[in-house]
């Protein structure tokens, strides 16, 4: 599927009549940025649970989810900067969007920081299931950011209510993107999440037979 | 062909997107994978005499 989107992104679909082949970035762009924001969404929320009914699960869900998160969101500010500098003429600028997209990547950071520092797991679980709630109020910012201030960012342009601004051609690979991605996504959090449960039940007897195959 | 890599003078900032992002996403991948069999790999190691001696640590 990825590559299939990949294909029709690069090879097929035409260049757009005002940036070029520049825009084809998009294909990457926007399904890191959706993706940036549904993995804090998932992450903070099932932190959330963890703190609430003591789910051991939920903790490790959103530890996994993180570096992923701060991976993505990484890649959308690194793609969005390098379409920024051919049609807008520079890499960065301190825009609404870009700002609250870059606090997102802090958060994640901040995440990932707190709940490796604290040596006992619960104590870190709950420090930064706080921060990963608080840090919630950021997600309708950066989507909103385009409308609420003047920005360079332009608005949206799929998910627009009645017909999406955007021709077919380059709908579809951008469409096929975004659900490879998000497949990708749950693919290697499952993975992680794996990882995690192995080590934490290492002890048990499951894990002992799984181990001896 | 060359045209294709060429993007139409574009080539530094699309490829570069595509090369970075792809590599992470296929480190990503990867890294999850080999840490689950690597674990395994340990615990098989170990036999039951080790975890119950790990457990009364």
């Amino acid at each position: 599927m990825l590559v299939l989107g990949l294909y029709l992104g690069l090879v097929v679909a035409p260049p757009d009549y005002q940036m070029g082949d520049s825009y084809r970035i998009i294909f990457l762009h926007v399904p890191s940025a959706w993706l940036s924001m549904s993995s804090y969404l998932i992450m903070a929320v099932s932190a959330g649970i963890g703190l609430v009914w003591h789910l051991k699960v939920a903790d490790l869900a959103a530890r996994a989810i993180a570096p992923l998160g701060a991976t993505f969101t990484f890649c959308a500010l690194l793609t969005g900067s390098l379409w920024g500098k051919p049609t807008w003429g520079t890499y960065w600028v301190w825009d609404a969007r870009l700002t609250s997209e870059l606090v997102l990547l802090f958060l994640f950071f901040g995440y990932m920081a707190l709940s490796a520092a604290i040596e006992d797991r619960r104590t870190a679980a709950r420090a930064s299931a706080v921060l990963a709630l608080i840090g919630l109020i950021n997600l309708p910012i950066i989507h909103f950011s385009v409308e609420w201030w003047n920005t360079l960012h332009q608005g949206s342009t799929v998910t627009r209510l009645g017909r999406p601004t955007m021709d077919t051609q380059m709908l579809i690979p951008l469409l096929i993107m975004f659900v490879a991605f998000n497949f990708y996504f749950a693919a290697v959090v499952l993975n992680r999440l794996r990882g995690e449960l192995l080590v934490q039940e290492r002890r048990t007897r499951w894990v002992r037979e799984l181990a001896r195959g | 062909m060359a045209e294709f890599l060429h993007m139409g003078g574009y080539a530094f900032f699309v490829w570069t997107s595509y090369a970075v992002v792809l590599a992470l996403m296929v480190w990503h991948y990867v890294v999850p994978i080999r840490r689950v069999r690597s674990v395994l790999r340990e615990l098989s190691m170990l036999d039951d005499d080790d975890v119950v001696r790990e457990a009364s640590r």
